[in-house]
């Protein structure tokens, strides 16, 4: 089985501070790590290659230095790599990144299955995923927390709703976002982090996967971000401390003496 | 302080570090607590190739050596040495095969081992055997093909979760240590069952379990080296073994460090943070300059032994007798730095001081540890020409 992984560098969100003057988040000196959404789609091609045979490509959009989540994810036991990486590419929002990631995945040989996080911690948006199989003309399912079996060029999933699960049979080859519900990401291995040691990656520009310039970076971008603000914090609210029990109590309490209850 | 590490050891260092932090911390007083084998780590330090490291890449391992090891089961000690110590045994029941077996004896075991898919074990000691070898009681008798084992062994580490066993069993009493051979028994063999897990003071996480044989018939191909050679498999591989124990001690007083300084640093008497007054400025000096050391004679030791010469009894038994002691002394202080909080359970270092005492007991008890010490003196002095 062929798997491809979408993966991205994101700022460390334990560590995210704004800035107040503009709104935006201040990168500078905010470690980069692997988008915590992603080890969990790196981690679910690795076992399905552990179950079923074949290799696991990694491919990223990014800046050069986006290469070091693609060597985190070969010291996971990723196979191959790609980072499509050109100045041209800068200021892509999902419609961009979302078409380019699609010309890279196309020049993987015989790919059966995509999978990516079902969304990135800095943007958000979930919208790459389901972008990415738009653009390769793919089934596409979002919210994969299981993968129940692969047979027949078919493949069962169960994908999570508010109130439960669905399950769902696709044909293969086809792209799926997972949650993290579905697995626990292993750590790296000792052979992993030798490989990714000496690996060597050999950025693709935008020439190179083929890329249309009106449909890459800002001018491929329709998105345009007008404001970006924190909302202001809400008022009149009290908050219960204490054991649930005790936390219970006050609060039927509150909601007698506003007659709520 | 730079040890001047390859690139390839720092990755080891790191990766260990790692799996500490973010796979033992969270759990570790859980596991004490409840007295609970550590799988889920088993499973993880497995998947990240550590199980391996001093075996060679023929069998499956990553070809490294005993300072390899060490580096991984430093850094695993300092979080938590219950759980080192259940990564640690199974090098030990590894070391017979590995230094005495034979090819095929090598080839069926050491990749299971290497891959952390099957995990060893070593039994030695039993209620009247422990470093009087010659005291044991546990018998092999060859019938036919097989050989017939009867006996228990106490206090055996990984006893009842490892399915590799290396065991110590007298083929012919009448001569004593002379008369004890190696074997490698396996977990399901019938006649082979398990006593109780035993309750322990520290270390509570690691399993401690009697191995007894009532009647196991294991195929004579089992038998490690000669009949007879089942004392000097046992030396040579605790010789090989004990800088682990260093190692875990280094990484045990570290840990206790890195929670003391900490502390000293936040908690506040007299207006002041308590590391401002000298009392306890000292009390650390002396902690980290005594680690240091330990740590300075525990790689010194294992880079020793992977130099492969003839006799290293002497290093291995100064590298576990010094740094043992000093993890119990620095455990002891760390918890008088804490004080009251020491003392508590929310905080680790209580656990930390009761899992050092065991470092200063197996292997061979510190006493044993100057014994050799002592021997190996006598014997070198008696070597010398006049």
């Amino acid at each position: 089985m062929n798997i491809a992984v979408c993966v991205k560098q994101v700022p460390d969100a334990s560590d995210v501070k704004i800035d107040k003057a503009t709104g935006t988040m201040v990168r500078e000196g905010v470690p980069a790590i692997l988008n915590p959404f992603d080890a969990y789609a790196v981690e679910e091609a690795i076992r399905l290659k552990e179950k079923h045979g074949g290799k696991v490509s990694a491919v990223t959009m990014g800046p050069p230095q986006a290469g070091e989540v693609l060597k985190h994810v070969v010291a996971m036991g990723a196979d191959d790599v790609m980072l499509i990486s050109d100045r041209a590419f800068a200021g892509a929002d999902t419609w961009a990144t979302s078409y380019t990631l699609g010309l890279g995945l196309k020049k993987l040989d015989s790919l059966d299955l995509v999978i990516c996080g079902k969304q990135a911690i800095d943007g958000d948006t979930a919208q790459v995923g389901p972008g990415v199989a738009e653009n390769l003309g793919l089934p596409f399912v979002a919210y994969v927390r299981k993968i129940v079996e692969v047979s027949g060029g078919k493949m069962k999933v169960e994908r999570l709703i508010e109130d439960g699960y669905e399950v769902v049979e696709v044909s293969l080859p086809a792209v799926i976002t997972v949650v993290k519900e579905i697995n626990t990401p292993r750590m790296p291995s000792l052979k992993g982090k030798m490989k990714a040691k000496s690996l060597e990656i050999k950025p693709l520009s935008a020439e190179a996967i083929g890329a249309e310039a009106d449909k890459i970076g800002l001018a491929g971008s329709p998105t345009k971000v007008m404001k970006v603000f924190s909302p202001p914090p809400k008022g009149n609210r009290e908050r219960i401390d204490g054991t649930p029990q005790e936390q219970a109590a006050r609060l039927a309490e509150k909601l007698k003496e506003l007659k709520i209850i | 302080m730079d040890y001047f590490l390859t690139d390839t050891q720092a990755e080891i260092q790191n990766l260990a570090r790692q799996i500490a932090q973010e796979k033992v911390k969270p759990v570790r007083a859980e596991l004490d607590e409840k007295e609970e084998f550590p799988w889920e780590i088993m499973k993880v330090l497995a998947q990240a190739d550590l199980f391996g490291l001093y075996i060679p890449e023929e069998y499956g391992g990553f070809g490294g050596g005993a300072f390899e090891n060490c580096l991984a089961v430093e850094e695993l000690s300092r979080v938590c040495i219950g759980v080192s110590v259940s990564f640690a045994a199974s090098g030990l029941g590894a070391y017979p095969i590995l230094l005495f077996g034979n090819e095929e004896q090598k080839k069926k075991y050491l990749p299971q081992i290497a891959s952390g898919q099957r995990l060893a074990a070593f039994g030695l000691t039993e209620a009247g055997a422990g470093s009087d070898a010659g005291g044991t009681r546990t018998t092999a008798v060859l019938d036919g093909n097989e050989y017939v084992i009867n006996g228990t062994k106490q206090w055996i580490t990984n006893g009842g979760e490892a399915e590799i066993y290396t065991v110590i069993a007298m083929t012919n009493p009448a001569r004593g240590s002379r008369g004890a051979s190696a074997f490698i028994v396996e977990k399901g063999t019938p006649g082979f069952s398990f006593g109780k897990k035993e309750k322990k003071m520290g270390i509570r996480s690691s399993a401690t379990r009697e191995l007894v044989f009532e009647n196991c018939r294991i195929p004579k191909e089992n038998l490690l080296s000669k009949e007879g050679m089942g004392f000097l498999v046992a030396m040579k591989t605790l010789d090989k073994s004990r800088p682990g124990i260093g190692a875990q001690a280094v990484g045990l007083a570290q840990g206790a460090i890195d929670e003391c300084v900490e502390y000293a640093r936040e908690r506040r008497q007299f207006d002041q943070p308590v590391i401002s007054f000298q009392a306890i400025q000292h009390m650390l000096a002396d902690m980290v300059t005594q680690t240091e050391a330990a740590r300075a004679l525990v790689y010194a030791v294992a880079k020793f032994i992977d130099s492969d010469p003839k006799d290293v009894s002497k290093a291995s038994a100064m590298a576990k007798l010094f740094a043992s002691d000093i993890a119990m002394k620095v455990t002891v202080d760390a918890v008088q730095i804490m004080g009251g909080y020491g003392y508590m359970r929310e905080y680790p270092v209580e656990k930390m001081m009761r899992d050092a005492k065991i470092l200063q007991i197996y292997e061979g008890t510190n006493q044993i540890q100057r014994n050799v010490i002592g021997a190996a003196l006598i014997k070198e002095a008696a070597g010398k020409k006049k």
